[in-house]
């Protein structure tokens, strides 16, 4: 190992010795000789780094950028030669420390942010929320089941829909609410807040639960069941109230324009928080520290697509329900957003020559 | 560099084999390192939400009946409503996007971190993705905001229950790092990072490249050191490398200390005056021949070690 080191390191610095020969006969010791040979190659990649650091990349020539991995690679080999030939601490810190800086660019995060938005929406998405389909199901079925389990348990008992649905939203509308003002609540569109301020709230509102129904995933996915559960049980109770008056497609109508996107968002941050929980439960083979950080990368791609959905609900929620006021336009709207969901999701398959 | 910072640095520095097979130490970050860069940026991100908010509100002209004003279907109401909105999108951004925006750049670190000297790794040495650093910010909502907001919100009743519940949660997750060898939050761990010392060290000059290092004589005094295989095996590397940082130092007092204290030790009485020519060559001497045993397999840690 150490032999062929240094036969690298001869093999990558000897022409580029920078210092004169004088210089090399000045130093008493073999391995300052050494140092000398190699140091004009350790300091042009510290200055590469540290512009690169400084983020001024565009200053840097091409041909320092097509050198740094050659470079990272001379001076790595140096430190491994000096670490068995040299006491000198102070150098073989520096190189140390040039090394791991010069490891962190060559290993840095390779792309910039527009490229890694462009893969994400042209096929990372819907790949990684296609791997996660397993926990997709289990939270559908938790949802589907809770809601029915809301709708009994309110239809058995009326008393249960006022610790079902919270306060904000059985203002009029609770058990014994007459045909009229329910109508009301659906189409009603005066003393509502400006719209758009309305859907940005909306939004920042509902993107930090999602948000908290992923990081809930943590411990072992339980706390994102029982949110799961909370959230569609209100809904199966309040799809009992309005069917007790014969409202109930004129309900899914009102919900369903922003509901079927921000259901599948629900949904798919619900998902990817078992994922995570689901992995560190049952690692299978692989040790526990390593499922959980492959989860939560999966995760973590799924929950940014989540983000995105929420804004698309949002807007939805803010401008098109209350401009549209019919059941018909409702809800072609909302079967057009699921549709086009479904498709996304399961029809987007990335081309293999751009999965990096 | 005194015992207790060596025995913490030992303790923190994790070997790291690169995809080449480059072993190097990365040195975890301390979790008072970790929580003063957290303080940092939370300061800062105070500062740009105060700024935010007072600019727009200068913007929009005072707060004067700003929530009427808004609500009138007039073109000063929409030019209102658009600020709100950048109000809560910045607001969303801060909260959200500061922590990703900085961690996905070349220097691995929001400000805090950088002011710290800490950066966040990929735990197995590969390359780190857009998607771990989305992770592990996503995770700091439940961990910090989260509770906070509970927290204060708690505050303003006396719901005993939800203040107790909030503050077991809150320390469950804030306390998370001091419960594992790698000081890893919640967040690390499900993104398969740490945040490890991002080291800056310059290159220090050479030792051996002049006077008596080179075995001419001293210019003071015009003596000649030569050091005999009895003066030279005194000393091992850990020796050396505590004169070599003494010499690079170059304080007076330490440099007679210590000349005093080798002399001693090999039973020279060379007198005052000509120290740091003596104990250049001395260090210069001592390592050539311990780099000497080295290239032949033979190392010797200190003066307690057998001879090399």
């Amino acid at each position: 190992m150490a032999l062929g080191s240094i036969r690298l390191g001869a093999l990558l610095g000897g022409g580029k010795a920078s210092v004169g020969d004088a210089a090399i006969e000045a130093a008493a010791l073999r391995s300052d000789r050494f140092r000398q040979e190699r140091e004009g190659d350790w300091q042009r990649l510290e200055a590469i780094v540290r512009r690169m650091e400084a983020g001024r990349l565009r200053r840097i020539p091409d041909a320092d950028l097509l050198a740094l991995p050659v470079l990272y690679r001379t001076v790595a080999s140096s430190l491994s030669v000096a670490r068995e030939t040299s006491l000198d601490a102070a150098t073989l810190a520096y190189l140390e420390s040039l090394v791991q800086r010069a490891w962190f660019l060559v290993y840095g995060p390779r792309q910039g942010f527009a490229t890694w938005l462009r893969r994400f929406l042209g096929g990372g998405l819907s790949a990684a929320v296609r791997s996660i389909w397993l926990d997709i199901l289990i939270a559908f079925t938790v949802m589907a089941a809770s809601t029915v389990v809301g709708w009994l348990l309110v239809s058995g008992n009326p008393d249960w829909y006022y610790s079902l649905v919270p306060g904000q939203f059985a203002d009029a509308r609770a058990p014994g609410a007459t045909r009229a003002v329910l109508e009301k609540a659906l189409y009603d569109q005066s003393g509502k807040d400006s719209l758009s301020v309305f859907a940005t709230y909306l939004f920042s509102n509902n993107a930090q639960v999602a948000i908290l129904a992923f990081a809930l995933g943590f411990a072992f996915g339980l706390p994102t069941l029982m949110l799961l559960v909370s959230n569609t049980a209100t809904l199966g109770a309040m799809l009992w109230l309005y069917h007790g008056q014969g409202l109930t497609l004129d309900f899914v109508a009102w919900l369903s324009i922003h509901g079927t996107t921000e259901l599948s968002a629900i949904l798919l941050a619900g998902a990817a928080g078992l994922h995570v929980g689901r992995s560190i439960a049952f690692p299978g083979d692989r040790p526990v520290m390593q499922a959980a950080a492959e989860a939560g990368r999966r995760a973590a791609t799924v929950m940014a697509g989540v983000t995105l959905m929420l804004v698309v609900a949002a807007v939805l929620e803010g401008f098109a329900r209350q401009l549209l006021n019919d059941m018909a336009q409702r809800l072609t709207v909302g079967g057009f957003m699921l549709l086009f969901w479904l498709t996304y999701y399961a029809g987007l398959r990335r081309k293999p020559e751009s999965a990096a | 560099m005194n015992d207790p910072v060596r025995k913490s640095l030992a303790r923190r520095s994790r070997r790291l084999v690169t995809p080449e097979g480059i072993a190097f130490d990365l040195v975890v970050g301390t979790r008072g390192a970790r929580f003063g860069a957290l303080a940092l940026d939370l300061i800062l991100i105070g500062i740009l939400i105060l700024v935010t908010t007072l600019v727009l509100i200068y913007i929009a002209g005072g707060v004067a009946n700003l929530d009427d004003r808004a609500k009138a279907g007039d073109a000063v109401g929409h030019a209102l409503q658009f600020l709100i909105i950048v109000w809560f999108a910045a607001m969303f951004l801060f909260r959200n996007a500061y922590f990703m925006m900085f961690e996905l750049g070349p220097r691995g670190a929001t400000p805090g971190k950088r002011l710290m000297g800490l950066r966040i790794a990929s735990r197995d040495g590969g390359r780190l993705s857009a998607e771990m650093v989305l992770a592990r910010n996503l995770l700091r909502d439940i961990e910090l905001f989260l509770p906070i907001s509970m927290l204060t919100y708690a505050a303003g009743g006396d719901l005993t229950a939800t203040k107790f519940a909030s503050a077991a949660w809150f320390l469950i997750f804030a306390l998370f790092p001091c419960f594992n060898r790698d000081s890893l939050r919640a967040g690390d761990l499900i993104a398969g990072t740490w945040v490890v010392e991002a080291p800056k060290r310059k290159l220090e000059a050479a030792m051996s490249l002049g006077g008596t290092a080179r075995g001419s004589a001293s210019a003071a005094t015009g003596t000649t050191y030569t050091f005999g295989e009895a003066e030279l095996s005194a000393y091992g590397e850990y020796e050396l490398q505590t004169l070599e940082r003494v010499l690079r130092e170059n304080r007076r007092e330490a440099i007679i200390a210590v000349h005093e204290a080798i002399c001693r030790k090999i039973g020279w009485h060379p007198g005052a005056g000509d120290e740091r020519a003596f104990l250049d060559a001395y260090y210069t001497q001592l390592r050539a021949r311990l780099e000497g045993g080295m290239r032949f397999g033979k190392r010797k840690a200190d003066k307690y070690a057998g001879a090399a």
